[in-house]
């Protein structure tokens, strides 16, 4: 064994990068298998509410129809169209997943434990993420040579960092009242002992508003899916992709829908913290505790099964406004951004912020 | 592997990848490519930045520089169709006089850098946002504060009446 | 790598940035490109202010350093505004960005 490997395996870091590597390879193969789940439950749910039935022959109930889709795109023709800037033309998805999954590594799935990175500036590293999410869609646009994917391109960008403004000022005031940017000092400032009704979605309700139609437009899901929607400007931003390149795509956006979904449920509706609130402990759960009690207990109070209820009610949240909403016109777009929830969102903040101050 | 080889790889990794792409940025012809190549200049600086103890401004650095500035910048090449001809000046004796005073002066100040002695003792530094906003927020600097929000309003009221077209200005 | 290294590195890779800079403010013909070598000199000056507050720690002054790259940061914003808005102007005007084609005030 060469002696470089022994003190590698053996260094004084060595510990948590090994731990953050098998940390990293399972929250990207779940989130992989989330997003291909995504897009099944997408379809079907919006099916059920559209009085149809989804896909529900590929497998038993439609089952394997991510499968399906996997194979059927991995066998599409891949082309580069002419004129195309070839490096950019094939960067780009790339750049769109990257800053997709790069956004998980700070969100705590469930507990303090369970995240990648307990950054101290996390919600501002997930702002920054974001922001860099736009270079996806604007080299995707851009680097088709087609008139459509530029206008496409340029709209979606448009929208996503307008949008990201509001975003970041509905955070403001969930950050001054946990007085940290740590996204678990966050959760864990949202148990005020009133259970369901002492999270951050009642006590900052205007905040979570903005976030929820901010979020919306951020991952271009219906109402704002204007620059990608297929009767307008052929298919936006990803028209000249085809085959792995636009299932990347795809992708990219997906993740992201489930990465703002994370961050809600942790911001906003109480990341892992039951929504009994105290009342959970009333179930004895120590040494001689009996089986019933102890079980009931490990449901009901606070952990990871309350975090991913909540994020999966985000994302059906999504699926519903889609399966409900028509479509925003550009111009309606951005007013609504600009003019309507940029100066709700720093009310709220000022109005925090006094509050803070006043009850100090 | 201890921290300081860690800080090591990382920091030469992204050291040279600052480098390069400054280099390619200076030297494309399409200013486009050379707003990209930025953009990574900008993220590598940014987890320099982060190594350096300081990461606030690296976050902040992505936030407005890497985010902000360049979607402005790729904005308007895109929208003013700007194609890819810059013919480098027609006399090679400007390229050439240019080079060579650059190099004199990096040469000058790589000396001075790397004669300097750097012997205070290592102190633990992680300028997280708490600390860089109790310094900004204190008497020192909060009137430079106020007087940036000013600063940036003005930029915006003039960065609309510049950019505005010509017939729009009969409306005012 | 020992916190005087890194500093002393970064210090160096500013400066070479910065000559990156200058280089390109000198030699390019297109206005947008020598604006970006301009936000690239900035942005080596930011390093070596980054560099130099880890050096000098908390209490000699490292945390002013910050400030003051906070504060280059957000005048570097502004002034790239300002700048674009002034060269979707010239583009109007000339429908060129071509630097030598802008010499009214020539003699």
């Amino acid at each position: 064994m060469p002696q470089w490997l022994v003190d590698l395996w053996n260094g004084p870091t060595s510990g948590p990068i090994l731990v953050a590597l098998i940390k990293v390879l399972v929250i990207f193969h779940v989130l992989l298998g989330l997003f291909s789940v995504m897009t099944y439950i997408e379809r079907r749910v919006l099916a059920f509410m559209q009085f149809r039935l989804g896909p529900n022959r590929t497998g038993p109930f439609g089952l394997l129809q991510p499968v399906a889709d996997g194979i059927k795109l991995f066998f599409k023709e891949e082309f580069m169209p002419e004129g195309a800037h070839r490096f950019l033309f094939i960067a780009a998805p790339a750049v769109a997943i990257l800053t997709a999954f790069l956004s998980i590594a700070v969100v705590p799935y469930g507990s303090p434990k369970f995240q990648i990175a307990n950054l101290d500036v996390g919600v501002l590293y997930i702002f920054a993420i974001g922001s860099l999410g736009v270079y996806g869609v604007v080299l995707a646009g851009w680097a088709a040579n087609n008139k459509y994917s530029l206008m496409g391109g340029l709209r979606s960008s448009a929208q996503m960092f307008s949008y990201e403004l509001s975003l970041g000022m509905s955070w403001v005031g969930v950050i001054l009242l946990a007085e940290s940017f740590r996204i678990s000092d966050i959760v864990e400032s949202q148990n005020r002992g009133f259970g369901l009704f002492g999270w951050n979605w009642l006590v900052q309700f205007p905040a979570f508003i903005v976030y929820v139609i901010a979020a919306t437009a951020e991952v271009n899901r219906t109402p704002f899916d204007l620059p990608e929607a297929e009767t307008e400007l052929v298919a936006g931003f990803h028209t000249e992709y085809s085959s792995m390149k636009f299932a990347l795509l795809q992708m990219a956006e997906y993740v992201n829908m489930i990465t703002v979904a994370a961050i809600g449920a942790n911001m906003f509706l109480g990341g892992w913290l039951s929504p009994l609130g105290g009342i959970a402990e009333v179930f004895a759960h120590g040494e001689g505790a009996g089986i019933v009690s102890r079980s009931l207990h490990a449901v009901l109070a606070a952990g990871p099964q309350w975090f991913f209820l909540k994020m999966a009610f985000v994302l059906f949240y999504f699926i519903w406004l889609r399966g409900t909403l028509p479509r925003f016109r550009y111009d309606q777009l951005m007013h609504f951004g600009w003019k309507v929830l940029v100066p709700l969102a720093a009310l709220n903040a000022l109005l925090t912020a006094g509050a803070v101050v006043l009850l100090q | 592997m201890n921290l300081e080889v860690l800080n090591s790889i990382l920091f030469y990794f992204f050291a040279a990848l600052a480098l390069v792409s400054a280099l390619y940025m200076v030297s494309q012809r399409n200013p486009t490519y050379s707003a990209f190549s930025f953009i990574v200049t900008l993220v590598s600086l940014s987890v320099i930045y982060a190594l350096l103890g300081s990461p606030f401004i690296a976050v902040l650095q992505i936030v407005v520089y890497a985010g902000a500035i360049m979607v402005l910048f790729l904005f308007v090449l895109m929208l003013l169709n700007v194609k890819a001809e810059d013919r480098v000046p027609e006399s090679g004796r400007l390229r050439a006089l240019v080079l060579v005073l650059a190099l004199a002066f990096l040469a000058q100040v790589g000396t001075v850098f790397a004669r300097a002695r750097f012997t205070r003792p290592d102190t633990h530094f992680w300028a997280a946002t708490r600390e860089v906003a109790i310094v900004l927020f204190s008497e020192k600097y909060v009137y430079v504060f106020e007087a940036t929000s000013v600063l940036i309003l003005a930029a915006l009221v003039g960065a609309i009446v510049l950019a505005r077209r010509d017939d729009a200005k009969k409306d005012v | 790598m020992t916190t005087a290294a890194l500093v002393s590195s970064s210090l160096l890779l500013s400066a070479g940035l910065f000559t990156l800079g200058v280089v390109g403010v000198l030699l390019r013909r297109n206005v947008i490109t020598v604006f970006l070598s301009i936000e690239l000199m900035l942005n080596a000056v930011n390093l070596a202010f980054i560099g130099l507050s880890r050096y000098w720690g908390v209490e000699d002054g490292g945390l002013d350093a910050q400030v003051l790259v906070f504060f280059v940061l957000t005048v570097a914003a502004a002034e790239a505004a300002v700048g674009l808005a002034i060269v979707i102007g010239l583009h109007r005007h000339k429908d060129t960005l071509d630097v030598d084609a802008f010499d009214l005030l020539k003699w």
